[in-house]
Order: C-alpha cells, then sequence, then structure tokens
C-alpha cells in the first residue's frame, strides 16, 4: 500500500542527494541544511509518535534541528549555478517543441486521478493507496511519473533529474523552507497563547454578538497580520485560533470550509500590500531593475484592495448560510 | 494570570516584525520568534525545543513540492522555457490586454492544476512576460518612455502574483488547502479538500475580473499617452482613481 510516509521518504531521498552533490562541490552548509532537512522529514511520524506518548526527546532533538536550519539559512548564498547553455536548450526547444509540454503536465494530471479514483484502486481487498493524504500521495507519485516521461522524451539520463532537481532545489535554497517554517510559527503561536492574546484584545474592540462585527474583525485581521508576517499562512492558525473557531464557528454558527476558503484569500489580499512578501514584491524590484522598492505593490494594491471588499462581503453573505 | 503576563507572548508577533523590517534573513527571524514566544509564555527550554520540533514535523507536507523540481528541471534542460516563449511570440494578434489578461487565466488555471512552480517572477516575468508585454504595449506605434516601460514591467509582476495566489488557493493538494484542512483536524473538525477548495472558487473568478479590468484601463491609458506623443502629465504612476482620491481628500 502507498502511504504518505513513502512520499517523504521520497523527498528526504531527493534532498540527501541534493547534499551530496554539494558535498562534492564543497558547498558545506547547502549540504549541511539538506541533510538535516532530509533527516527531520524522514523521522516525522517516528517524532510525532513519540511526542504524543509523552516522550519529549526525540521532538527536542528535532526542535535542535530546527534551530540548526535556521542558523545555516543565512549561509545559504546563491553561489554559482550550472546551467546548460542558451543555445544547446534553444536547440532542443526546436526539436521537442510541444512533447516538452507533456511530461509537466502530467504532474496535476496524475495526481487529480489518484485524488479522485484512488478510493476505487482495490485489488482483492488489497488497497492501493492509504485513505490518509491521499492526494499527496498520488502527488508524489505523479512527479516520479512524470519525471520518467521527460526523461524518455528528452532522452536525458537518469541522474540528470537528480542534477537538474537539485539546481533547482539550491536555487530556491531558504525560501524553499520558509512556507514550512511560518506554518510552524503559527503551531507555536497557538501553544503559547498568542491567538488568545489577539482574540481578547479582539473581544475588547468589538461586539462579539454582531455576527457582521466578527466577520470584519476577522477579515481585516487576516490582512493586518499578513502584512505583519508576510504570509497569509503565518496569520491564517493565529486568527482562526482567536477568531475564527471561538467567535465565528462556535458562537455563530459559520461553515469552517467555507471560513477556511475565504479567510486565506482574505489573507492574499494582505500579501499583496506588503514588503514583507519579499519574494513577491521586493525579489522583481530588483529583477526588473525598477527605481522604487514599492513599484509593484503600487501596480498591484488596487487589484487586492477590491477583492478584499469582494471577499468580505461573499465571507458576511456565504459563511452563515451553508 | 496577570493582563501584562496575558500579553506577554505577542513579543513574538514583535520581533517578526522588527526582523522582517530590518530585512534579517526570515528564517532565523520566525523560529527566533517561535523561542520568544515561548519564552514569554513561561514555557521551559526543553519545552520549547519539543513545541518547535513538533510543530515543524507536523507541517513537513509543505515541504512536498520540491518532488516536481527533478522533472521540471530535466524539462527545463531540454529547453521547456524556451519553447514557451517562442511559441508565444509566433501567435498574431497577441496585444498587450490580451497577453496579459491570457497569462493571468493561464497562470490561474495552472496554479488550480498545482503547476505553480511552472511560472515564477525570476523564471517567467523577468526573461518572458515582461519583454513580451513591452514589445505588445508598443504596438500602439509610438515607444514607451522610461516611466511607462517601468510600469508595464511592475504590472507585469503584479500579474503574476495574482494569478498565482488567487489561483494556488483552488490546489487539492498542496499549499493553502492543506493547511486550512491540517489546521482544522487539530481542532478536531474534519473536513475534505475538495470541499475548501471549491469555497475559493468564486474568489478566483472575481480577481480575475478585477485585474482583467485594470489591465484594459492601464492598456488604455498606455494608448492615449502614446497618441498624445508622450507621457501623462502629472506622472505615469497616477490614475484617475488617484485623481479622485486626492479630490474627495
Amino acid at each position: 500500500m502507498l502511504r504518505i510516509e513513502h512520499a517523504y521518504w521520497l523527498t528526504a531521498l531527493f534532498l540527501v542527494g541534493t547534499a551530496v552533490l554539494n558535498v562534492r562541490d564543497r558547498r558545506w552548509a547547502h549540504a549541511a541544511f539538506w541533510a538535516v532537512l532530509a533527516t527531520l522529514l524522514a523521522t516525522g511520524t517516528p517524532i510525532i509518535a513519540a511526542a504524543k506518548a509523552h516522550h519529549a526527546l526525540p521532538a527536542q532533538l528535532a526542535g535542535v534541528g530546527v534551530i540548526a536550519l535556521a542558523l545555516l539559512s543565512p549561509k545559504m548564498l546563491r553561489g554559482h549555478i550550472n546551467e546548460r547553455s542558451e543555445a544547446a536548450r534553444e536547440a532542443d526547444a526546436l526539436r521537442l517543441g510541444h512533447r516538452l509540454f507533456g511530461p509537466a503536465l502530467l504532474i496535476p494530471l496524475v495526481t487529480l486521478l489518484v485524488a479522485v479514483l484512488g478510493g476505487y484502486a482495490v485489488i482483492h481487498g488489497w488497497h492501493l493507496f492509504a485513505s490518509y493524504r491521499m492526494t499527496l500521495t498520488g502527488l508524489a507519485l505523479a512527479c516520479v511519473v512524470a519525471l520518467l516521461a521527460a526523461l524518455w522524451v528528452t532522452r536525458a539520463r537518469p541522474s540528470d533529474g537528480l542534477v537538474e532537481g537539485s539546481r533547482l532545489l539550491d536555487m530556491l535554497g531558504w525560501a524553499a523552507l520558509l512556507p514550512l517554517t511560518l506554518a510552524a510559527l503559527g503551531g507555536v503561536f497557538a501553544a503559547t497563547g498568542v491567538g488568545t492574546a489577539v482574540a481578547d484584545l479582539v473581544r475588547m474592540l468589538i461586539p462579539v454578538q454582531s455576527a457582521l462585527a466578527c466577520v470584519i474583525a476577522f477579515g481585516l485581521g487576516m490582512v493586518l497580520f499578513t502584512v505583519i508576517m508576510g504570509n497569509a499562512f503565518a496569520a491564517f492558525p493565529v486568527l482562526m485560533a482567536g477568531i475564527g473557531i471561538p467567535l465565528l464557528i462556535h458562537l455563530h454558527g459559520a461553515n469552517p470550509a467555507i471560513l477556511g476558503a475565504l479567510g486565506m484569500v482574505t489573507g492574499y489580499c494582505g500579501t499583496l500590500f506588503t514588503p514583507m512578501a519579499a519574494n513577491f514584491n521586493i525579489v522583481p524590484v530588483a529583477l526588473l531593475d525598477l527605481p522604487n522598492q514599492g513599484d509593484v505593490i503600487r501596480a498591484q494594491w488596487k487589484t487586492g484592495a477590491a477583492l478584499l471588499v469582494v471577499n468580505l462581503i461573499l465571507m458576511y453573505l456565504l459563511i452563515f448560510r451553508f | 494570570m496577570s493582563a501584562v503576563l496575558h500579553y506577554l507572548p505577542l513579543l513574538g508577533v514583535a520581533v517578526v516584525i522588527i526582523g522582517f523590517a530590518l530585512r534579517y534573513n526570515p528564517v532565523p527571524v520566525v523560529v527566533l520568534a517561535g523561542i520568544i514566544s515561548g519564552l514569554a509564555a513561561g514555557k521551559s527550554i526543553g519545552d520549547i525545543l519539543a513545541l518547535l520540533g513538533t510543530s515543524f514535523v507536523s507541517e513537513r507536507a509543505l515541504l512536498l513540492f520540491v518532488l516536481t523540481l527533478p522533472a521540471i528541471g530535466v524539462l527545463e534542460r531540454a529547453g521547456l522555457r524556451e519553447h514557451a516563449r517562442n511559441w508565444i511570440a509566433s501567435l498574431r494578434g497577441m496585444t498587450f490586454p490580451r497577453l496579459l489578461i491570457a497569462y493571468l487565466g493561464l497562470r490561474q488555471i495552472l496554479s488550480m492544476l498545482g503547476l505553480t512552480s511552472v511560472a515564477s517572477q525570476a523564471q517567467t516575468v523577468r526573461p518572458l512576460l515582461a519583454p513580451m508585454a513591452e514589445a505588445a504595449a508598443e504596438k500602439r506605434g509610438t515607444p514607451l518612455d522610461i516611466n511607462e516601460r517601468n510600469d508595464v514591467r511592475a504590472f507585469s509582476a503584479a500579474t503574476d502574483n495574482i494569478g498565482l495566489f488567487f489561483g494556488e488557493d483552488v490546489f487539492i493538494a498542496l499549499g493553502a488547502v492543506l493547511l486550512i484542512q491540517g489546521f482544522y483536524a487539530q481542532h478536531g473538525i474534519e473536513l475534505q479538500p475538495l470541499h475548501i477548495a471549491l469555497w475559493a472558487l468564486p474568489t478566483a473568478i472575481a480577481a480575475f475580473i478585477i485585474h482583467a479590468l485594470r489591465t484594459l484601463l492601464f492598456a488604455r491609458r498606455l494608448d492615449k499617452s502614446g497618441q498624445a506623443g508622450g507621457s501623462i502629465p502629472g506622472g505615469s504612476q497616477r490614475t484617475a482613481a488617484d485623481a479622485a482620491n486626492d479630490a474627495s481628500h
């Protein structure tokens, strides 16, 4: 049976491969970073199981690993990354044409296939896919299928899969880790009472018996926290624990699925306003040689503001009705 | 518990604000914020390490996207980006608003399918979209002046962001939907990813309509200033809406 753990192990294997390539290039910080991350990924399931059984040591060691990653991140400078010459790529592009799109499209296609039909893949009572997080297991399978198809279409060597994948992974560097780190911070904030502190501040400021006031506080809170943190993923657990679950879901009976979806996209409006979302709003300023740090934000904030109003209206109209 | 102690964990939020404002590397800033917040809540070092460790590995599904990189890398090596550029450039009748609105729609749809990494500011906007947008805008007959060129580039970057954000939220396997599902599961509410994703669709459609309208307005402004033979007086960054805002103050 294919389980989500297999996907984590496969990812860990890829990270180990990247670490080995970095050792060969004497990029020690990169090698250590990917090796530590691979270890955390591969041992995640027993760590959580141990923590649930009140054995704190594995989780504490994982915490040390997270701190090691944080200390290594600033050393992950983007060095020279080998890429095939543009002329060679251009020649291949002319030769292969639209066939290049095929393997890329296999990733979403196979993922969707497993997500929709994976539950029916049963042979003599033996389930091909475990139901827990089946979509993600499907994604991992899709990536393997797409890689095989890409190697077949381009006639590249299998080792090119690791080399090219590692090139992109090194290009991402610590940025690959940031969404995960921010989500983890959300968990820490929730456990240390940041959510309740925010909720209490909000309760002092708004009439909680008014559903409309709660919707507006939740929506604007998502935007404000996203602007502060630069990432709606970090804002979501805080605002949900503070306002979403206690006030909107429990007190006013909001639909959790709609509240979650609309709450997150309301946060995304905030991402369009903030220089803290550096990879979206500041990096392109440098890439495009623009004169002011705020140029990209200036081009997009009106779309964000209009969409924020739309989201607040949708939220108020939908979450109490379904 | 006294009021001050109750609000002390908010120090972690302050660390994030200060760290990001000073442009430190975000990863250590975020981890430090977690540690400070734990100390402020009166937790022991051992508890904080354990909390950090379990919070981190609980969210490890957010890292699975890197599995797409080997396949994409092999395709890039064989000229995936070059082919995409040649193909779009060969399409006739590709005006500035058509190009950007088509890119917006395509980016949204690809993101909905989970193909968020086929495009990005570095991979597509700088080498592909921005030069193509400049060329398409110059089909008005006069070249762009420097302010207009910068506006076109910034607008291209903005279009990529908006297409990414308001498409990704609909994809069921990664990112936002998974975070929402995981969060609710921790709080005892079990939801199907597809159920969450579908409710992000109205916003995705609204984002497309709003930004497409803004693209049309921007294109019309560029065409008008081209006919007038130069930049709009008062700076090309300003729009009619800005002027209206100023008037209302």
